[in-house]
């Protein structure tokens, strides 16, 4: 049986999730006002460390694993990068290193 | 398009795994890898398909729109930053590339100026979500391997971007402001309401800086 009501909630969270990407370039993208300008400028920065923090949201201090498994990835993703400034490298071991401590450490 | 393709390789790996994940749930929950394909290219969120999951045991339409509106509006802020950017690009492209401008998307394409390697990055992200998302609806519950932790990718992607940015510029403000008001706003309200608040502390912050940052790093 087709499910109308999840058909509808993929529609509606759809169409407000690719309205949200769209409403800067309709309301800014005919006559860029500078604010929204400067914002371009410095935005990403800001908007990457709130990513970074926003990925790791679920971690708890005081619970689980203490956060100990996600502090000591991203420190080797940190080491790592300044050292050698190689992307994948940073993302496979730090990685790797996550999946160890949650598999094999921290379970 | 070799670079694009260099540059997603991260991407790759987090969006198939979460995608087959989803894909899984999707199918554990009763739908189908179609359901996982409609989603993927309706909504094309990661985190919004997943709490759309959670609305489907009859959440009313209301609540819906209003999840929807909290959880996706980030992406305000990404439109923001490529409007000039994006500006020289015409027709279908352009669409297609506001469309398709996610969470990883985004990391990638706003460190670049070239209009074909940002179409790249898009597409080839979008074919690797799809995909993901396609393959876990199919596979059901077999699991190759052990991937618990595998989706730490995209959180060390973006710890890599940050560092990179860092070591990039000499205007730290930026990013200190993005880290201070995101945990500020994690402390106090909490991991599934703070992201909206510290968009409005983080824009808060820059525009009392503006003046400082114009004259001293001309931003």
């Amino acid at each position: 049986m087709f499910d109308v009501h999840a058909g509808y909630i993929i529609l509606i969270s759809g169409a407000i999730t690719v309205g949200l990407r769209f409403l800067p370039f309709i309301a800014f993208g005919h006559k860029t006002p500078k604010f929204i300008l400067y914002l371009g400028r410095v935005l990403p920065y800001a908007v990457m460390t709130m990513l970074a923090v926003y990925c790791l949201r679920e971690v708890s201090f005081f619970k689980g694993s203490h956060g100990i498994p996600e502090a000591a990835a991203c420190i080797v993703v940190v080491i790592l990068h300044v050292w050698r400034r190689n992307t994948i490298l940073s993302i496979i071991s730090g990685t790797l290193l996550y999946m160890f401590l949650v598999q094999a450490v921290f379970y | 398009m070799r670079r694009a393709f260099k540059d997603t390789i991260p991407v790759m790996t987090g969006y198939i795994v979460l995608g087959i994940g989803y894909g899984i749930l999707m199918s554990a929950k009763g739908y189908s890898a179609l359901w996982a394909l409609a989603a993927g290219i309706i909504i094309y969120s990661g985190t919004m398909q997943f709490v759309a999951i959670d609305l489907f045991s009859g959440a009313p339409l209301g609540t819906v729109a209003l999840t929807s509106l909290m959880v996706s509006a980030r992406h305000l802020f990404y439109g923001v930053s490529m409007v000039e950017r994006y500006k020289k690009i015409r027709g279908l492209k352009k669409l297609y590339m506001i469309y398709a401008l996610t969470d990883e998307t985004y990391s990638l394409v706003c460190e670049s100026d070239d209009e074909d390697y940002c179409f790249w990055v898009s597409l080839l992200d979008h074919l690797y979500w799809i995909i993901g998302g396609v393959l876990g609806g199919l596979l059901g519950q077999i699991i190759p391997f052990d991937s618990r932790g595998i989706d730490f990718a995209l959180t060390a992607l973006f710890v890599t971007i940050c560092v990179e940015q860092w070591l990039n510029t000499e205007n730290h403000t930026p990013a200190l402001i993005g880290i201070c008001s995101s945990v500020l706003c994690l402390l106090v309200f909490g991991a599934n309401n703070f992201l909206i608040p510290s968009m409005i502390l983080i824009t808060v912050f820059l525009f009392i800086l503006r003046k400082k940052m114009e004259q001293n790093y001309n931003v």
